[in-house]
Parts: C-alpha cells; structure tokens; sequence
C-alpha cells in the first residue's frame, strides 16, 4: 500500500472494518443493530423483483405506464415502492424497437438501489465505468447484448441525484401473461440495459 | 477534483467482467461497511456528498487497488477522522496495523452567480472549469455542448455540500451529448445523457 509515512504493515480490510465499528460502538452509534438491519434490507427490501413487479405492470396496465414515465417516483409508490429521501426523482427510460437505453455511474456507483436492486460488482468496477459511456455498443456486445446497426443507443451516466431505470421491450409471445409470470422474466440486468429479454 | 475516479471516457481497460449471476457483496465484512457508512450518514456525521469525495480523495495508487467496499471503508474511516469522532492512531492501534486514509480536501465552493435556468431543447455547454474540490460534473463533457433533455427537483449543489459550505439547492438537467461531439473520431455512435448541475451550464449559441 503506498503510504510511504507509514513502515507498518496495512492492517487486513477486515481488522480495519472491525476498527472502524469498534469506534463506533464505543460512541454510543449502536452499529451491529443497524448493521443487523441494514443486512435484512439489503437481502429482502433491495432487490430486483422490486422494478419487476414495475415493468411488468407497466406492460399489462397502459396508464400505469403513461404514470412512470411522466413521475416514476410518483407511479413506483402506487405499488408500495419508495427511494431513499436524496433521490428526488426516478426516470423510468422505455427501450422501443429503435431505442435502446443503458445506464451506468462514471463517478461513483449511483443506482436506484430500492427499486432494481443494489448494483453488481461490474456496475461499479472500473471497467464498465470507464468504457460504456463511450464504447457503448462495443461493451454491449462483449457483454453478450448484440443490438442491430441501426438502434439508436442511449447512455445515461447518474452524475446527480436523479436515479433511472431501463423499461425493457415485452418479449413476444407473452400475450395474456398475468404480471406475477412477466414479473418473473424481468432481470436486474435488462433493467440495467445490457440484456434484452 | 480532476481525480481518478472520474473514469468516463479513459482507454485502456479491458473486457468488463460480467456474470449474469454478479453480486453486490462478496464477503460479510463488505455488508458491514455499507452499513456502516449509511449508519453514520443517517446520525448526521457526514452527508452523501462528503461521503463521495472522501473516497474521491484516496491516493490514486489506492483507489485503484482497493475494492469498491475498500474505498467505501476508506471514506467513513477518513471522514470519522476529520469529523473528530476518533483518531487515526485510534484505529491502527484497533486495527494492530496501517489504516491509510484519504488524503486532505481542497476547498470548496458555492453555486456559480451567473447561472440561469434552461428547458428542454435549450443549447447549453458544461462550463470550463477546473474545481478543486468535490464536483459532479464528468470531465469527459467540459466545455462541450449538448441539449436539454429534462429537468430534475432542486438538490443541494455538491460542491458545497461536500466542503461545508453554504449554497441554495438547485435543478440539475438532463444534457444528451452526441459522443461523437465528446470523443471525435473515436467513439461508438451513441446518445450519452448526464445529470448536470445547473451552476456548471451555461448557454450555448
């Protein structure tokens, strides 16, 4: 570790974390409940089959749909569905047969993390941030995301507070599913923008 | 800051290593660091924006080596630190070894006075300028010109929510930038669509 002050050896990440919650214990900060809870919402509240359950009711229920893409904040609530207080906005970006939408973080790692699930490790490594913004089809495509030549693609890079989500294209042949069969299919990755369905 | 997390746009790094089964955390030390971080977010010690640019201000060769939930650490430790709660000394005596920590923040800044307000379809170009502490606008759009999209609700500005410093919320656009006008020659045909912050815009003719 390049602490060139320091001869002593970098303390293992997990003495380090240990450290840190020890601090904070001892400050009255009560850490270990709130990481207990904290792991409840990350496992049962944060996931995936949250924005799921809002594709496939955007595709079975028009004005629902006319609803998220005009407030998505407003239209996730109907289904019981809430952000964290600093993401003031959620824009729900619906793929058509010509548009294809992918979101990413080049700074960070920011995602609307109630509704499509906490990001993969991917999400937040260097590569995808660095690349997609501007190789957007060629990461695609090495991602197993094969678009025609003439889709027009749209990258949404969440430099501020405004979280988005990808509206995927309804696969064919699902005519007359009920929501909870079309629920099923949507995957965190199609949300994302780098799977069709 | 010019730092190396602003990774939009940067050459040279290979296949994005995706699973279609990719987890968010890999070890229980990594959910208790996220815990962590949001218990303290939540008490009030620090805010968001603190929090992004105490991992913003990590030594390069450490931000690069560091696992995202390691950066993560490295933030809450830092601002822990600079808040008063402990000591650095505190926590390598804890930890029985080195806790590198962020480096020192340069300072802050409040909204731009000249900023105006925009709607859709309005030209606008990110301002050039250099900040020298915490900002939210990628460096791959400076001084490029793009077209507004849509407007989001008033945040607090990060630049100086991050420094301590005293700014009105304000809107941030949606700008849709041709990466072909970003990357000349040398990127993929595609739309790139940024949040940015109304005091880092101004109109384009």
């Amino acid at each position: 570790m390049p602490d060139h002050r320091s001869p002593a050896a970098v303390a293992s990440v997990e003495r380090r974390v240990d450290a840190i919650q020890a601090v904070l214990h001892e400050r009255g900060m009560q850490p270990a409940e709130f990481i207990a809870s904290a792991e409840r919402l990350v496992e049962e509240a944060w996931v995936p089959q949250n924005g799921a359950r809002i594709v496939a009711r955007a595709w079975t229920d028009p004005a629902f749909r006319t609803r998220l893409l005009a407030n998505g904040k407003a239209a996730v609530a109907e289904l019981g569905l809430e952000l964290p207080r600093h993401h003031r906005h959620l824009v729900a970006l619906e793929n058509t047969a010509g548009v294809h939408n992918v979101i990413c973080c080049t700074l960070c790692s920011c995602t609307a993390f109630t509704i499509i699930g906490l990001p993969p490790d991917w999400y937040k490594d260097l590569e995808y941030r660095a690349r997609v913004v501007r190789e957007s089809r060629t990461v695609l495509a090495e991602m197993g995301l094969l678009l025609p030549a003439d889709t027009e693609i749209r990258v949404w890079d969440t430099t501020a507070d405004t979280r988005y989500m990808v509206l995927p294209l309804r696969p064919a042949d699902t005519d007359g599913w009920p929501e909870e069969r079309l629920a099923a299919l949507v995957t965190q990755d199609a949300m994302i923008g780098v799977a069709l369905l | 800051m010019d730092g190396i997390h602003d990774l939009g746009g940067r050459q040279g790094f290979g296949p994005v290593r995706h699973s279609p089964t990719a987890q968010a955390f890999h070890a229980p030390w990594e959910k208790r660091v996220n815990a962590l971080y949001s218990l303290a977010v939540r008490l009030g010690v620090f805010n968001m924006d603190e929090y992004r640019h105490g991992v913003e201000r990590m030594e390069p060769r450490h931000y690069l080596s560091a696992s995202y939930y390691e950066r993560s650490l490295t933030s809450l430790a830092t601002l822990c630190v600079e808040k008063g709660i402990c000591t650095r000394e505190e926590l390598e005596a804890l930890a029985e070894g080195g806790f590198p920590l962020a480096l020192a923040s340069a300072p802050g800044r409040s909204n731009e006075p000249a900023r105006e307000l925009f709607a859709p379809g309005d030209r606008v170009r990110a301002r050039s300028e250099h900040v020298p502490g915490h900002v939210r606008m990628p460096a791959y759009i400076r001084g490029k010109v793009g077209v507004v999209v849509s407007e989001s609700p008033a945040y607090p500005f990060p630049d100086a929510h991050a420094h301590g410093v005293a700014a009105a919320d304000e809107p941030t656009y949606d700008v849709r930038f041709a990466s072909a006008d970003l990357w000349p020659n040398a990127a993929d045909a595609a739309f790139v669509h940024v949040g940015v912050f109304q005091s880092y815009l101004e109109r384009a003719p």
